[in-house]
């Protein structure tokens, strides 16, 4: 359905996003991991065309969906896709409604403008959509103002948004971020429940390595601007064979005994404007050698998964 | 809701109204000089001098002036000028309509001028445009008004003579007051308009607008307007009390007739009644200018309409 091919991004000089490669089809959720900064959301926008409204630019690499390379696409064309065919959720949804309109108008626009429906047959929409997301009485709530709800309705508002020209992707972009743990599971409970009722193909970008375990049946780990692994979730969790993903799985938390600590990774993720030579993680990989400081790795294929690594095939052994 | 709003902010304006009628009748007797004196024939009496005073009530306690002044502004009774020997309302309902006339064709002005300027400004964003704007910002407001009367009045009424040099026959007389006062306001609010569009272009909600699939101009006038109006609004708003303000100074340079020029000859006349009557004509207009605003601004904005006044 959706698949970007060897990603490169650029703000002037600065290169934040380079090589990154995945596909998402149709009734499948793609995860991309990564801590912050490691280019995810730059990569959503990529595919969205919203990086000109930041000042980056596309510099290689193709993002196609259903045939046609978007990084070509007129903006007038890239706008019938927009919340026609690919929706987008954000990350606060305390910020991501406009303040001075009613949740309904807001919801509306999208079916009047894909779809083109009166405003009576959007209205209808928007209050059925509503009702699926299991928010209660939507004909009220389409007459309130963002303000006056909680940060979890209104993540639901804003997936009703990406959902009401019933689109074939979904990028969501750290969905559950800004909002309480509780609601978190709710909300991404939903959106797996909606991957398979409308058979949607699902971008789910997080950094939290729990839920891509739980919802994603693909995943893509990020680092630096670049993809140092992708494959199956139950391969990669399996068999983890890049260092920064063995750390990933190793920081999740499990259980509250005594014995296991909340493990975290040393150092921090570099910036833009100092991404190391050779492999992006060698400062803080906990295997580097000589080779990782000068030579950027290639990919490492084994089945259907692959990890940017100098020593990936042999990731099991522990380092000397 | 916005009309028990409305009540909450009219009730506010009785205390502030109380303390600037204070503020305003002390000014005027803090003032130097006397209007007695500008009564006075050459050779009078200080029994004459004393007569007079006691006739217009000045011998009397402060606090008691004070209450007299204020209970007869509350039936309408402004009282009568000393020097000028008239009825000071007739005064006043002689110069306000000039002053109105002035002040809201610069409010008019400034406020579509300055938005356009401020819009442009905002979506454009060309480098020679912009320093192009900033100097302009720059001079409005900092630019004083009877400067920049002298100059204009000098250029097009002196040299070109495209305008009457003062006066107030006909519109040709209007155009450079207007253009006078309504200057500054122009660069106000070219810039006020220009930031709030600036900033209202990287709130989150506009990538998800875009992220809609709607159009650039869609979101510029169905969800940036309404966000940049508000500040623009507050400012406009504080701008009435200050372009009739304002319109003192240059309302007695192009010699015309109006509040401003009222009150400069009240003052120098220290024509106690008539300065406090323009005075409280002023403030009334900035209040008025103030509570105009805020309603407006509730009635755009939900999360303040909710908001205890």
């Amino acid at each position: 359905m959706l698949s970007v091919r060897d990603l490169g991004v650029a703000f002037g000089a600065v290169q934040p996003l380079s090589g990154v490669s995945f596909a998402v089809g149709k009734g499948e959720t793609l995860g991309i991991v990564g801590e912050s900064g490691s280019g995810k959301s730059l990569t959503a926008m990529s595919v969205m065309g919203l990086l000109p409204l930041s000042g980056g630019r596309i510099t290689g690499g193709k993002v196609e969906f259903d045939g046609q390379d978007l990084t070509k696409l007129s903006e007038r064309a890239y706008r019938k896709l927009r919340g026609g065919r690919i929706g987008l959720i954000t990350q606060n949804p305390m910020t991501s409604l406009d303040p001075l309109k009613k949740i309904g108008p807001q919801v509306d626009d999208v079916a009047k403008l894909h779809m083109g429906l009166s405003e009576q047959a959007a209205r209808a929409r928007t209050e059925e959509i509503l009702g699926t997301l299991r928010i209660p009485e939507p004909a009220l709530i389409c007459e309130r103002y963002p303000h006056q709800m909680s940060g979890g309705m209104k993540q639901r508002i804003v997936i009703a948004m990406a959902l009401a020209a019933d689109p074939d992707v979904l990028i969501a972009d750290e969905p559950t971020t800004a909002l309480d743990v509780t609601v978190q599971a709710q909300i991404i409970r939903l959106l797996d429940d909606l991957v398979k009722e409308r058979d949607l193909a699902l971008v789910l970008i997080t950094h939290d390595m729990s839920v891509v375990a739980q919802t994603c049946d693909k995943v893509v780990v990020m680092y630096a601007g670049r993809a140092v692994e992708h494959g199956p979730v139950e391969t990669i969790f399996d068999r983890p064979r890049h260092p920064y993903t063995q750390a990933l799985i190793a920081c999740i938390p499990r259980g509250l005994d005594e014995a296991t600590r909340l493990t975290g990774i040393e150092g921090t993720v570099p910036t833009v404007v100092n991404y190391p030579s050779g492999c992006p993680f060698h400062p803080r990989c906990p295997r580097a050698e000589a080779i990782c400081a000068t030579d950027p790795p290639g990919f490492s294929v084994e089945g259907d998964s692959a990890a940017a690594c100098h020593f990936a095939e042999v990731a099991d052994a522990q380092p000397a | 809701m916005i009309l028990r709003y409305t009540f909450q902010r009219l009730l506010m304006l009785i205390p502030v109204s109380f303390s600037i009628s204070v503020v305003i009748f002390m000014i005027v007797y803090l003032l130097p000089g006397d209007p007695i004196d500008n009564l006075l024939r050459v050779g009078s009496s200080p029994e004459d001098r004393a007569e007079l005073v006691a006739q217009y009530g000045l011998d009397r306690n402060l606090v008691v002036q004070y209450f007299v002044w204020i209970g007869n502004m509350f039936q309408g009774e402004f009282g009568q000028a000393i020097v000028l020997r008239r009825p000071v309302a007739d005064l006043v309902a002689q110069n306000l309509p000039y002053s109105l006339t002035l002040g809201g064709l610069a409010f008019l002005f400034s406020s579509t001028v300055g938005m356009t300027l401020g819009t442009i400004s905002a979506i454009v964003r060309h480098p020679v445009l912009d320093r192009f704007m900033r100097g302009f910002i720059l001079l409005g407001s900092t630019v004083p008004g009877f400067w920049l009367a002298l100059l204009l009045i000098l250029f097009f009424s002196v040299n070109l003579g495209w305008f009457p040099v003062s006066g107030a026959g006909g519109w040709k007389s209007l155009v450079l007051p207007v253009l006078t006062i309504g200057f500054g306001g122009v660069a106000l609010v070219a810039r006020v308009t220009r930031v709030a569009l600036l900033d209202a272009q990287r709130e989150d909600f506009v990538t998800l607008l875009h992220a809609k699939g709607l159009s650039s101009r869609t979101i510029l006038f169905r969800h940036l307007m309404p966000h940049a109006l508000l500040p623009v609004v507050t400012i406009l708003a504080l701008r009435i009390g200050w372009i009739l303000g304002g319109a003192v100074t240059v309302e007695f340079v192009f010699g015309r007739p109006g509040l401003g020029s009222l009150l400069i000859r009240a003052l120098g006349q220290r024509d106690y009644p008539v300065v406090q009557a323009c005075l409280l004509m002023l403030a009334l207009a900035v209040m008025l200018g103030t509570l105009i605003g805020d309603v407006a601004q509730a009635s755009m904005d939900p999360r303040i309409r909710e908001r205890k006044a």
